[in-house]
């Protein structure tokens, strides 16, 4: 605890293995390292990168940024790390309006797509760098890099250029790099999307894991949604600027508050049609296709009464059969246009008269062919409504 | 046969080019009084009588300070006209850029004249400071090219995890801008150094009466004779022209190398 810039000093250098920060910080009394943004607008020239957005990130949470590129994601976090000054609105981390303070003062961690190591420096000195700006004592850096380093499993790199490490490695010392200060909130912009498929994977794994060790705040920016689903405590779904979904991964998946997180994430089939009327069990639509549908109301939540209304059936849900099914269950004759065999599952793209439907089941021991006629099956629960 | 005639062409070109700096060079150490083959014998007599040559001693220390002054302003210059003009947005960028990069293109003798009326019309005499300024003008736009073009490829996210990590703009530049900068910043200060240890045309509009930097010295010498002195001094500046690029381009090497870039 020697020299260190926040109350939160210990939670790197613990040799515990449970998670630690939430705790440590309660000490204090008030939240330090939350992060809010109140009416945030960024405007480049006349076009409006993000628009009014209000956000609230909770002490120790990981919270996804999650949308198309050009949605405005990068830009808030840029504006979060202090690279850009919001246009208008407020950025506050850990109760203090920070629009004013450089970068330098607001003690963040970054890591970058490209990882951004200096390639003059060796790992030992990238990962101190940020120590020797801190007035840290000598014998304290070394103890912090060394620990920072077996955090990210790679205490042997120590004096190797960052030119002699592969790109994954060179990511854990970035991160290393980051976290090795304490900073406030951590801040990953697309950190997984320049890896290949497999080490990808490895690295969600091991960034949550060192995420939940450390309990930092953190605000991790994607495109990629299986990487959202499974790293974030909630996910913020954005649109052009805007943001059109904040909650947990499993609520954003299952009840999508607008037909674009439904598009987004995941395959969904769409159909526009009609709320018959809405009772406290549940909402009855009528749609093309499957006729009369009961939704829970607990997928509706945004649709109000009667009226126009569009029903998401996730493709994974829409289930393939070759008989209909004896009851209790939705039904529908279908034709099978064509297959995407995808090893485990296949995708199907299904014509069910004038409507096309995608549906993507596991394999059991051969796909059905193209060409073939189905019936596709589906619990009502399984469907969400949508205001029309 | 086609290949042939070409690689023989080339080499009779080469020939053409490097053959006189070679007589140049030779006769340098040649101990006969008149400077002209056969070589009589091996001597160093011309290297000493130019190490006794005050004039000429003179000339070599003028043109050592102002080549080196010219390679640190140029180079602070051009370093710093890089940055404004690669990393933040400058109104009339490209207009800057070709007036900075423009002395490479005008005929040396057009810029000489023109600077000297220039401060002639502003009431200002030729001094050594004015023939520094000439040559910084006319080294500024190699630097500039040369880093503008490295910094082109120093990533922008290398600073952005500089800032973040607390240091202040400054420190940035100082700790990772500047070294990654260094390479093309040494080159650019040789570049400048050489250019100005060479140059003739401006230096003899520019420079103040009395002061002789080494090419204007081999110039007024040559008009009075041709003395084997001036093969030695020749090699003499053929060695700092040629060798000292050489040298940095090893020491680069060398350096980056020993990083594994």
């Amino acid at each position: 605890m020697v020299g260190n810039l926040q109350p939160c000093a210990a939670r790197v250098l613990s040799p515990c293995p449970r998670p630690l920060g939430r705790g440590a910080i309660a000490q204090r009394g008030t939240p330090v390292s939350s992060v809010q943004l109140n009416d945030i607008v960024k405007r480049f020239g006349s076009f409006v990168a993000v628009d009014k957005t209000s956000l609230t990130i909770p002490e120790g949470a990981f919270v996804t940024l999650l949308g198309p590129s050009g949605c405005g994601k990068t830009t808030t976090l840029r504006m979060i790390a202090g690279l850009l000054d919001p246009t208008e609105g407020e950025i506050v981390i850990g109760g203090r309006r920070v629009n004013d303070v450089p970068i330098h003062k607001r003690n963040l961690g970054l890591v970058f797509q490209n990882y951004a190591l200096f390639p003059h420096k060796t790992v030992v000195e990238n990962v101190a760098f940020g120590l020797r700006y801190r007035k840290v004592p000598r014998d304290e850096i070394s103890r912090r890099v060394k620990m920072a380093l077996e955090l990210v499993q790679l205490p042997q790199v120590g004096g190797r250029y960052p030119k002699a490490l592969s790109g994954g490695q060179q990511q854990r010392i970035a991160l290393a790099r980051a976290i090795v200060i304490e900073p406030d909130v951590l801040l990953l912009d697309e950190p997984l999307s320049a890896l290949d498929a497999n080490l990808r994977e490895d690295m969600r794994v091991e960034l949550k894991r060192i995420q939940e060790r450390i309990g930092v705040t953190t605000v991790f920016v994607t495109h990629d949604q299986s990487e959202a689903l499974a790293m974030s405590d909630r996910i913020v779904v954005m649109s052009n600027g805007k943001v059109e979904q904040v909650g947990a991964p499993a609520d954003v998946y299952n009840t999508p508050a607008s037909e674009f997180v439904a598009r987004f994430l995941g395959a969904s089939n769409i159909l526009d049609g009609r709320c018959l009327s809405r009772g406290a069990e549940g909402a009855l639509l009528e749609v093309p296709v499957f006729g009369k549908v009961m939704v829970p109301s607990a997928k509706a939540p945004h649709l109000g009464g009667a009226g126009p209304a569009k029903l998401v059936i996730r493709a994974e849900r829409l289930v393939l059969r070759d008989t209909a099914p004896d009851g209790g269950l939705m039904s529908a004759p279908a034709t099978i246009d064509a297959v995407d065999y995808q090893g485990q599952a296949a995708r199907y793209f299904l014509r069910a008269g004038d409507h096309s439907l995608q549906a993507i089941n596991m394999i059991d021991e051969r796909p059905f062919p193209a060409g073939a006629d189905v019936h596709m099956t589906l619990r009502p629960q399984d469907c969400a409504a949508l205001p029309g | 046969m086609g290949w042939a005639a070409i690689r023989a062409y080339t080499i009779l070109v080469y020939l053409f080019m490097f053959l006189p700096v070679v007589v140049v060079v030779l006769l340098s150490f040649n101990q006969n009084q008149f400077g002209s083959f056969p070589m009589t014998g091996f001597s160093l007599r011309w290297f000493e009588a130019l190490w006794n040559n005050d004039a000429v001693m003179r000339a070599f220390r003028t043109s050592i300070v102002l080549g080196l002054l010219t390679a640190l302003i140029s180079t602070t210059l051009g370093v710093l006209a890089s940055l404004a003009l690669v990393r933040y947005a400058v109104p009339g960028k490209n207009l800057i850029t070709t007036v900075l990069i423009a002395p490479i293109l005008v005929p040396e003798v057009v810029l000489a004249v023109a600077l000297l009326l220039f401060l002639n019309w502003l009431g200002i005499g030729k001094s050594f400071a004015l023939l520094l300024a000439g040559h910084v003008i006319f080294t500024l736009p190699f630097v500039i090219l040369v880093v503008q073009a490295r910094l082109v490829s120093i990533r922008r996210d290398v600073e952005e995890a500089a800032l973040s990590l607390g240091a202040s703009p400054v420190q940035t530049f100082f700790s990772i801008t500047l070294p990654l900068l260094m390479p093309a910043v040494a080159a650019g200060g040789l570049f400048a150094f050489t250019i100005s240890f060479d140059d003739i045309t401006g230096t003899l509009f520019w420079k103040p009466g009395g002061v002789e930097t080494v090419p204007t010295q081999i110039f007024s010498m040559l008009r009075n004779s041709i003395s084997p002195e001036i093969n030695a001094l020749g090699t003499v500046m053929i060695l700092m022209t040629v060798g000292l690029p050489l040298l940095g381009a090893a020491l680069a090497r060398w350096l980056s190398v020993k990083r594994g870039v």
